[in-house]
């Protein structure tokens, strides 16, 4: 069961800052939402499809975190990427092409690896975007991502989740970037659970403190996409920096299914605020669209 | 006789490396005292690891997924076991998995006689592992042909360097001869002594061959390597690492499999390496090697004592 009550301050609201919409545009308010609908109804479709057996490989869905890659991408388009396993909202929102990862996941030829490495290990060298693939060993992209910026003097971000952020190389590939002063954006998607164990079961400290320790300026949100674009616009030109950003995994750690309602519904809420600012109509428009072209990808 | 050491030719080749090619060295504390029995040079694009063994190795990667086709140094092999996942679970994995190299030259450092964990050869376990390249060059010829050989790959290498053969400035040909009895195939710092070995063995009529091993992975077993066994009708691998499913009864297994003709594998013993005599488990040396092929040949024919 997830728990009711996460760790210290998750909430829906922590950080929040009041009006912070307002000092984004239309198009960048929408196209976060856009990029928050490709995600979700792209995993909504593969849910469908490993409930009809298409999709027999094990699964990793980004359902419910849809917002932290959605948002962070249209802050820093050009940054090299180091995943996590759960990374399918991080390639489709950094601009990954939807049927090149369906057909990873089907294990065909022409997906992202050629179909040799499925859904936690997804990779993109195309146009624009570098993202790294992760191999299954969590956090093992922390110090890659640190490395490549070593190596390239390039600005990387890197995701990873609450539980990676436990791994003794993540903390410390950390400090090294602290010590070096390395354009690296930690980026970790705290949805309070390793598999299934929450985090106060798991450690005493916070993530945030330890990395504020190291030196590198350090956050703790909540995944309102604008609050979270709003940071990342303010660290990007000062890196390193960590965001810390509370999600709800809406399925299990691998596979569709679910162990009933998230803490909060990050989707909704989105819409709720797309609402107030008179968007309803563009959003839903937009809504449709992504929903059908996502239904027409995964049409057996 | 050459005057030019391995230790010189490790640290010219680097300097080379960091200088003309924009290349990266990280290690630990590589740039202190002795700089690591004077293989590294004194120059631009060396990296000082802090002690983040794990990491490190994690940070390597990363520069090697981006062109910069580092140089890793770990002071004892031992510490393979920390700096192995990087290496082992991604960089010796993503170009089978995402076509994308990540080419690390990992300078494996071995020694003896210091002690349980500091006198280590792990270069077996690198060879079961899919996707490294593993070698373990002991002249200061084999150093510049493995570093070649890695740039003109791109595939992570394991270099399994001793510190025994730092100050060798000779090269080790094969030693192959039309009546030998048997073909020794040494590996890493037991190739000085099973030059040693064949010498004491000659003196007493036993005519041995001596077939150098430098590349681990890929094992070639080619005329070079096959010949002189086919030819001696009996074999022995020697390594200065474990023995149980080690690189010798790795290697041995394989010529035997390609000839038919049984190779034995001599490593060390399976003890914990202790620090003083005579617990340290030490590579096998001169005495031993010879001993291990009289006891072979006696073993083989009762007439075989003969030539002692
Ligand atoms: C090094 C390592 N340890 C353990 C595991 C097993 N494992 C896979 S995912 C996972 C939990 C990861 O939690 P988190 O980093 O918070 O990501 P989330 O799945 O919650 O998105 C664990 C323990 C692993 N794959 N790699
Ligand atoms: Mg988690």
């Amino acid at each position: 069961m997830i728990p009711a009550q996460g760790s210290g301050m998750r909430s829906a609201s922590l950080g929040v800052i009041p009006d912070i919409a307002l000092s984004f545009t239309t198009e960048h308010s929408l196209e976060m939402f856009r990029r928050m609908c490709v995600s979700r109804y792209f995993d909504l479709g593969l849910v469908e499809s490993v409930k009809d057996r298409r999709v027999t490989y094990p699964v990793y869905l980004s359902l419910g975190q849809e917002s932290v890659a959605a948002a962070i991408s249209t802050v820093v388009p050009g940054h090299m990427v180091f995943t996590q396993h759960r990374c399918h909202a991080t390639y489709l929102s950094f601009g990954g092409r939807p049927e090149k990862l369906r057909d990873e996941l089907l294990g065909l030829p022409t997906g992202t690896s050629g179909g040799r490495a499925g859904s936690n290990c997804i990779q993109c060298h195309e146009g624009r975007v570098t993202m790294f693939g992760h191999h299954g060993l969590i956090g093992e992209n922390v110090p890659q991502a640190v490395g490549a910026a070593l190596g390239s003097g390039r600005p990387v971000v890197c995701f990873f989740g609450d539980g990676a952020a436990e791994e003794d190389y993540v903390f410390a590939a950390m400090g090294f970037a602290a010590t070096h002063k390395l354009p690296v954006f930690f980026v970790c998607e705290d949805n309070n659970l390793s598999i299934l164990t929450p985090i106060e079961k798991r450690r005493s400290w916070s993530i945030t403190d330890v990395v504020r320790a190291l030196g590198i300026p350090a956050v703790d949100i909540t995944d309102d996409p604008w609050t979270i674009a709003h940071h990342a616009r303010e660290q990007a030109n000062s890196l390193p920096a960590f965001l810390n950003i509370y999600v709800c995994r809406k399925n299990w750690h691998v596979g569709v299914g679910s162990d009933g309602p998230p803490e909060w519904d990050r989707f909704a809420l989105v819409k709720e605020r797309l609402r107030e600012r008179g968007l309803a109509e563009r959003s839903g428009s937009l809504e449709d669209e992504t929903r059908q072209a996502m239904e027409k990808l995964w049409a057996p | 006789m050459g005057s030019v050491t391995v230790a010189d030719t490790i640290r010219e080749t680097t300097r080379d490396h960091l200088e003309r090619n924009d290349g990266l060295l990280l290690g630990q504390s590589v740039t202190a005292v002795g700089w690591v029995n004077g293989t590294v040079p004194d120059c631009r694009n060396i990296i000082e690891l802090p002690m983040t063994d794990v990491a490190g190795a994690g940070i390597a990667v990363g520069a090697a997924l981006v062109g910069r086709r580092p140089i890793f140094v770990i002071r004892f092999q031992d510490f393979l076991v920390l700096n192995g996942s990087p290496l082992i679970y991604f960089a010796a994995k993503t170009k089978a998995l995402h076509g994308k190299s990540a080419p690390v030259f990992v300078r494996a450092i071995a020694s003896d006689g210091l002690g349980p964990v500091h006198s280590g050869v792990l270069h077996g376990i690198f060879m079961h592992f899919p996707g490294f390249r593993v070698c373990s060059p002991m002249t200061p010829w084999e150093y510049r042909r493995i570093w070649e050989d890695f740039m003109s790959h791109d595939d992570p290498m394991i270099v399994s360097e001793h510190r025994a053969s730092f100050p060798n400035t000779e090269e080790l040909e094969d030693r192959v001869a039309g009546d030998a009895v048997i073909t020794i195939y040494p590996v890493s710092a037991t190739r000085f002594e099973a030059v040693k070995a064949a010498d004491v063995l000659a003196a007493e009529g036993i005519r041995c061959n001596v077939v150098h091993v430098l590349w681990l992975k890929p094992l070639v077993i080619d005329e070079r390597m096959a010949g002189p066994l086919c030819r001696s009708g009996s074999g022995l691998v020697v390594d200065a690492g474990h023995e149980t499913a080690g690189a010798s009864q790795a290697i041995a297994y394989a010529l035997t499999r390609a000839t038919g003709i049984p190779v034995a594998a001599m490593g060390l013993a399976d003890e914990t390496k202790c620090l003083c005599p005579p617990l340290q488990n030490r590579i096998p040396d001169a005495g031993r090697i010879a001993g291990a092929v009289r006891e072979m040949l006696r073993c083989a024919s009762p007439e075989g004592l003969a030539h002692g």
